[in-house]
């Protein structure tokens, strides 16, 4: 596995700003993360760790005078995602995410950041306030995939995910997405379709848990560290890959170790993205939304390997 | 292609999400008779049981075929069956279509030219499954079904209506969504972008090929935004939803027709009906996320018998096509 320094010398070939704008210690190559060397597992178990900073920890410690809002309007308010405005820097933003519980009882009132149709719902629901009143939107997400119940599946959970990628693709005000934890299949993509893709070092994107994998593709639960490393999930993976933009250095250990040092690594890629996509695409009554809907779609339309006799 | 041939489904690997629902979940298309016959008794002259009869002949393996219901099992002479549009005349179970015959019973003779032929599947993760690589399955895959991937993309024409057609077939990996799959349909968005020809899904799926991983994933974000694109240009996207079509792909393309048509009996949604009893322990009432449980929550329009399927969507395209729109062009 290559280790997370020459992955940051990719990123600085690519992306100037993550040299300038980042903590000092991102810079600094002879100091790679403690967790340097981690197997793609390992990185499933940090993104999983109970005491890893969640959501509403990253809104705290990154933006002020956030105001949660609740519901979708037409149904119901759902724990597992929450949002509302705040400001970042002064700067009003819509920022949204999955909302994990850190303990059983939270759990059984954020479902395990396991969103509902209602929350994808109020997700478009702010997404589109967003656009109205010219805020960017920044979603974090951190869900194991998106509710597999009967009362989702009732309430139309394929339908409201697909809505909000087809929304998304339309949605005239910049996007970015930051995935803290665990990227899970069509439940995080659904608030993740963004101009810009960040993943904390840690975090892991995939099709499918790998438990998911190993039982459903190898008939054998026990594979699971096999079956993360198969797929090819870690932070290192997806960015290399071209899916995430940049990778977000976390505290040595993993963004547990150090909430507030994870945070303010994190605040500091969100600045230096937002100051780039305002340089590219202009702010306010100046955005250029037609070339930022076109390079969206370009980012995604572009994504798949085949072959074309 | 034989009949047998055509009902032989792997239900093993076929390298879908969990959202696929799998073979104790959905009833299988009728077996061949042939495969499963244990070694007939004698007829009697009391007792008629075609399937000794069959037993003690020489007969082609393919002349009978069996209802795919489980609380039917019907034997049914294939020629009535292939007749009858592989619908059994005594329950209405709809068995699942090859993409070549749904082709054929949806279209006008002769009025199918398939696009975008050549798309072959790359493999970017280099994966391995149960010791076998993601590429030597495709290739199998490709021999046993003598397809290129599990959809099928072209123009045709409905009772003389102009439409381009994108149809999944689920003997090829449970017609899970990777990279071609998801390039195919963006492809076809775009083609009818450019003619504005009627674009319409016959879905089935799994859902998203793990297989590919992330770029599975990401084709839902791409088909998605293509058809972004085909509604703000006012050009109608029919979804018909078949036996079964759940996860990522419900979760995109096949979850936003503007008109969502289904057949009888189809099993329609995010998560399988396994992954679910899974997760929370309990066994779902029977007919849960059936069609008809769609159109009663609101997800689907209208659930079509397959033979008023020509008739309904020729009566839809005339309906959506030739008027001036407002906002047609709108997009990019």
């Amino acid at each position: 596995m290559p280790d997370v320094a020459s992955t940051e010398e990719r990123l600085t070939e690519r992306d100037p700003l993550a040299e300038s704008d980042a903590p000092a210690r991102l810079a600094a190559a002879d100091s790679p993360p403690a967790s340097t060397g981690l197997t793609a597992w390992q990185r499933v178990q940090i993104a999983r760790h109970p005491q890893r900073p969640y959501t509403l920890d990253y809104i705290g410690a990154i933006f002020e005078e956030h105001v949660e809002l609740h519901g979708d309007r037409l149904f119901a308010d759902d724990p597992a995602l929450i949002g509302g405005p705040a400001r970042l820097d002064g700067r009003p933003v819509m920022v949204l995410g999955h909302q994990k519980g850190r303990d059983a009882r939270a759990n059984a009132h954020r479902r395990f950041g396991m969103p509902r149709p209602e929350g994808y719902r109020k997700a478009l629901r702010l997404m589109k306030q967003a656009e109205k009143f010219g805020l960017p939107v920044i979603t974090l997400v951190d869900t194991p995939g998106a509710d597999p119940t009967l009362p989702s599946e009732e309430r139309g959970q394929a339908m409201a995910i697909a809505t909000n990628l087809l929304e998304m693709a339309r949605l005239r005000t910049p996007v970015v997405t930051a995935i803290i934890g665990e990227g899970g299949s069509g439940g995080a993509l659904a608030i993740a379709m963004a101009d810009r893709v960040l993943m904390l070092e840690n975090a892991v994107y995939s099709v499918v848990s790998p438990e998911g994998c190993a039982s459903i593709l190898w008939n054998d639960a026990g594979l699971v560290a096999e079956a993360a490393t198969a797929m090819k999930i870690t932070a290192e993976d997806v960015w290399r890959f071209g899916i995430a933009d940049q990778i977000v250095p976390e505290p040595p250990g993993g963004a547990h170790n150090d909430p507030v040092g994870a945070a303010a690594a994190l605040g500091a890629v969100f600045r230096a993205t937002l100051t780039e996509l305002d340089r590219s695409y202009g702010c306010g009554e100046a955005l250029d939304a037609d070339r930022l809907l076109r390079d969206r779609f370009e980012k995604y339309r572009r994504i798949g390997v085949f072959d074309e006799a | 292609m034989p009949i047998r041939d055509l009902f032989r489904r792997d239900h093993r690997d076929d390298g879908s999400t969990p959202g696929e629902p799998g073979a104790d979940a959905t009833p299988v298309v009728a077996h061949d008779q042939a495969a499963d016959a244990p070694p007939a008794p004698p007829p009697t002259r009391s007792r008629f049981s075609p399937r000794a009869w069959i037993g003690t002949r020489n007969v082609p393996a393919n002349l009978w075929v069996r209802c795919g219901n489980d609380r039917c099992k019907e034997l049914i002479y294939t020629r009535e069956f292939e007749k009858n549009l592989r619908v059994c005349q005594k329950c209405q179970h709809h068995a699942r279509l090859p993409a070549s015959e749904r082709i054929a019973q949806l279209l006008d003779e002769g009025s199918f030219q398939e696009e975008d032929r050549g798309l072959r599947p790359g493999d970017p993760l280099g994966f391995v499954s149960a010791g076998q690589r993601y590429q030597d399955k495709l290739v199998e895959t490709q021999d046993k079904t003598g397809l290129s991937e599990a959809i099928i993309c072209g123009t045709g024409a409905i009772e003389g209506g102009p439409l381009r057609i994108a149809v999944a077939d689920f003997s090829f990996m449970g017609a899970s969504m990777g990279s071609v799959v998801g390039e195919k349909v963006a492809r076809a968005i775009e083609r009818s972008l450019d003619d504005r020809r009627p674009f319409l899904a016959v879905c089935s799926s799994g859902g998203a090929r793990m297989h590919e991983g992330i770029f599975s994933l990401m084709q839902m974000a791409k088909t998605s935004s293509a058809l972004a694109r085909l509604g703000d240009a006012g050009v109608p996207f029919f979804c018909l939803l078949t036996d079964p079509t759940t996860g990522g792909v419900t979760a995109s393309f096949a979850g936003l027709g503007d008109v969502m048509l289904a057949e009888p009996g189809a099993l329609v949604g995010f998560a399988g009906p396994r992954v679910i009893e899974q997760i929370t322990k309990q066994k779902l009432p029977p007919g849960t996320q059936r069609a008809e449980f769609q159109l009663e929550h609101g997800m689907i329009d209208k659930v079509v018998h397959r033979r008023d399927l020509r008739s309904t969507l020729s009566r839809l395209l005339r309906l959506y096509t030739g008027q001036p729109s407002a906002i047609a062009g709108r997009g990019a």
